[in-house]
């Protein structure tokens, strides 16, 4: 693993536990209750979406919901990699891994993500060899490893992710490109963010008045990126970090832009997030991927969201080198996680919920991931519906 | 045959199999067969379970000799890692169980299953390890079983210990017996062991470095038992956590649990790892703390006793039984808000333990 080596981890406790403060929390709370009492008087029920599963899952741990006025909603959107990842792509990872002579790497939550008709860990258990890594520099590693020593298996990194982990991948491919690699694949289902919040955005029946921004991929991205939801739509927009005052910050901001009429983009997570993020990753990402459509479980094809590596990096691109074919992939027709990333319904109105599918038995992969929004409303909510 | 690493042949029953056990591991265990009825090794130890010895602790007594017996397995990755091994471990994780039932632990079994290839020194240095916690935890281990299997088969090594224990007269604890008013009380820090053998795997760097926390209990508990609380239940939150095993209680006793975020000990290195690594030190496994479940007139009585002891200094209130929401936890969280905690889903660390 490649994170937290060399860092004095509590050296970061002041910093963060500033951001659990419960005496700041009531002054904070209790200035969201007054905007919401002048937003009431005026008629207005703000409807706010967390973009970003991080945020999903740091409200319900926090208990945030508790805490906010009754006419502000908060509304769990589709960023979670994990859960945005096709049936198709997961079926072709699958496909992949039972190819004899490959070693597929992935995050752990894709394990268990339900394909057409099975999962990855249920192949593993049959005898696939799929394992799980933290980077995808380990699979470049272990890549590295049995090339130098003569084995001839081809290694597969099977990558979903946003903005936030494909600077990594990026940087991992110019590393195999430079180690002359010729056994390291990966399988880009990336995705990015800010034109699928245009897609919200376009849809109507959501009522959006307001955007958390996520704050690790706009670390990335940076806070510009986002210009167009305060521009084009008159949307307010906060790049919020993921502390439970970070994220009662931004609900405040959002509420006073709103009460004052205005539509911005503002930074709550500024000891993170810059406006024009982080140009040498940006150049990586640029480098190379290219921007592509991209289908997204359950929501469908959105233009322009998706990465897939430039011709220049073709000879690393599993789909075609691993001559696979997968037909088109079939959810469970009952399961409500298109509507659900969406924001159209929350996982409580669907009828799967808590009973067919759980997190032992997960039906959509938004009850696999620890980030997806049914499993958080499963394991930290279920007493609210 | 090689003096450095376990092969096939060790597990064979022949003379490899007798080699191994009189020269490594009884030695390394320190059998001593003046202390046992038998002088030579037999098919199966044999034990007065009414021995002198335990009526004179007042541990039994006539018409009232209860026993507690339980078994666990290891096959934590790595077999070393920081605060411990898989030999105290094994010893630690077996007598806990027998404590918790309020059981005064007497003896244990080893088995092993060793993968060929293991160094005969890390063996023997998991025995010592053995020795050592079995001594600290006053058990003897009174039989065994060794078997080697192809590597491959097995990782390096995986150890399943039994337990006898005997439960004095009087002491009935259950994990059905709380009641609303009830005080939830945490014998120390909770994720210490998880987030050891997590970064050891993982290579991740702490300039504090956090070591596992497992250790007997007998002697905390033994120190609680005295103080005389009123004692519902004691229970280790081992896989699964403070929350799955507050989970388990509230389910058997039908009532409701509510815990104060604020309250519950965690390091803050501990903490912070949690974070990084997207975990919640609720939910993280335990090897050497106990919950303990007391009538509320007596929270202060057993807070103390705990606290007198080395592994209870950190000991605090960390929730409340009600009738509100029977069987159900909560939390009150730090920034006041309120949320359910559930029972751990799936798998969140493997093979810790």
């Amino acid at each position: 693993m490649t994170i937290a080596k060399g860092i004095d981890l509590g050296t970061l406790d002041d910093l963060v536990e500033g951001f659990r403060d419960p005496a700041a929390a009531r002054v904070i709370t209790a200035e969201i209750a007054v905007l919401g009492a002048s937003l009431e008087a005026k008629g207005i029920e703000p409807r706010l979406m967390e973009v970003c599963g991080s945020h999903t899952v740091a409200i319900f741990r926090s208990g945030i919901r508790d805490l906010l006025p009754s006419n502000v909603k908060l509304i769990s959107g589709p960023g979670c990699p994990v859960c945005v990842t096709s049936v198709a792509e997961v079926d072709r990872a699958i496909a992949i891994a039972n190819t004899p002579g490959t070693i597929l790497t992935t995050f752990g939550d894709m394990m268990r993500v339900p394909g057409t008709s099975t999962s990855l860990e249920k192949e593993k258990a049959e005898g696939a060899d799929v394992r799980v890594v933290y980077s995808p520099l380990d699979a470049l590693n272990l890549a590295a490893e049995k090339q130098a020593t003569g084995g001839d298996e081809r290694i597969v990194f099977f990558a979903a992710g946003f903005e936030t982990t494909a600077p990594t991948v990026a940087a991992a491919i110019l590393q195999a490109a430079d180690m002359g690699l010729s056994n390291f694949y990966i399988q880009s289902t990336h995705k990015t963010i800010p034109s699928a919040m245009r897609g919200l955005l376009d849809t109507p029946e959501l009522g959006l008045s307001g955007f958390i921004c996520p704050g690790h991929v706009s670390a990335i991205i940076g806070a510009r990126a986002y210009d167009f939801i305060a521009d084009e739509f008159k949307v307010p927009a906060v790049v919020s970090g993921f502390e439970p005052l970070d994220i009662l910050m931004s609900v405040k901001m959002l509420l006073a832009q709103i009460d004052e009429g205005r539509a911005e983009v503002e930074t709550e997570y500024g000891r993170i997030v810059s406006d024009e993020g982080n140009p040498r990753a940006i150049e990586v990402l640029d480098q190379v991927f290219r921007v592509s459509d991209a289908e997204w479980r359950g929501i469908g094809t959105l233009p322009n969201t998706g990465l897939v590596l430039r011709s220049e990096y073709e000879r690393f691109d599993a789909p075609l080198a691993f001559d696979v074919r997968v037909e088109p992939g079939r959810d469970n027709p009952a399961c409500e996680c298109g509507e659900i990333l969406r924001g159209l319904k929350a996982p409580t109105d669907c009828k799967l919920f808590a009973g067919v599918c759980t997190p032992e038995n997960p039906q959509g992969a938004c009850m696999v991931s620890t980030e997806g929004s049914c499993a958080a409303y499963y394991k930290y909510g279920r007493d609210e519906s | 045959m090689t003096d450095d690493t376990i092969l096939l042949g060790h597990g064979s029953g022949g003379r490899m199999s007798h080699e191994l056990l009189e020269k490594t591991i009884l030695p390394a265990l320190g059998w001593d067969e003046s202390d046992h009825e038998s002088k030579v090794l037999e098919d199966a130890a044999v034990m007065h379970i009414t021995a002198d010895s335990l009526l004179a602790a007042e541990l039994v007594s006539e018409g009232d000799s209860r026993i507690a017996m339980t078994t666990d397995s290891f096959v934590v990755s790595p077999i070393f890692f920081p605060g411990g091994d898989i030999g105290d471990l094994a010893v630690n994780g077996t007598v806990n169980d027998l404590v918790m039932m309020g059981a005064v632990p007497l003896y244990l079994t080893l088995g092993m299953v060793i993968e060929e290839g293991l160094l005969i020194s890390e063996l023997e240095a998991v025995l010592s390890s053995v020795k050592t916690a079995a001594e600290a935890a006053g058990v003897s281990v009174v039989a065994g079983d060794t078997k080697v299997v192809e590597r491959g088969k097995a990782d390096r090594l995986f150890l399943n210990t039994a337990g006898f224990g005997v439960v004095p007269s009087g002491r009935t604890l259950s994990a059905a017996a709380l009641r609303p008013g009830d005080v939830i009380i945490i014998s120390g820090t909770l994720g210490d062991h998880g987030i050891a053998v997590m970064s050891k795997r993982e290579g991740i760097a702490f300039e504090t470095p956090v070591v596992s926390d497992t250790a007997s209990l007998a002697g905390l508990a033994a120190q609680l038992f005295m103080s005389e609380a009123e004692l519902r239940a004691l229970r280790d939150p081992t896989r699964g956590g403070l929350a799955t095993t507050l989970c388990e209680l509230a389910t058997s006793s039908n009532v409701g649990i509510e815990l104060d975020e604020l309250a519950i000990p965690v390091k803050p290195e501990v903490a912070r790892a949690s974070d990084l690594l997207g975990l919640d030190p609720l939910y993280i496994a335990n090897e050497g703390k106990m919950i303990v479940v007391v009538a509320p007139e007596d929270a202060e009585r057993a807070i103390h006793a705990l606290q007198g002891h080395p592994l209870g200094g950190d000991a605090a209130i960390i929730g409340t039984c009600s009738d509100d929401r029977p069987g159900r936890v909560t939390l009150r969280t730090t920034i006041g808000g309120t949320r359910v905690v559930d029972m751990l889903s799936g798998e969140q660390l493997p093979r810790i333990c």
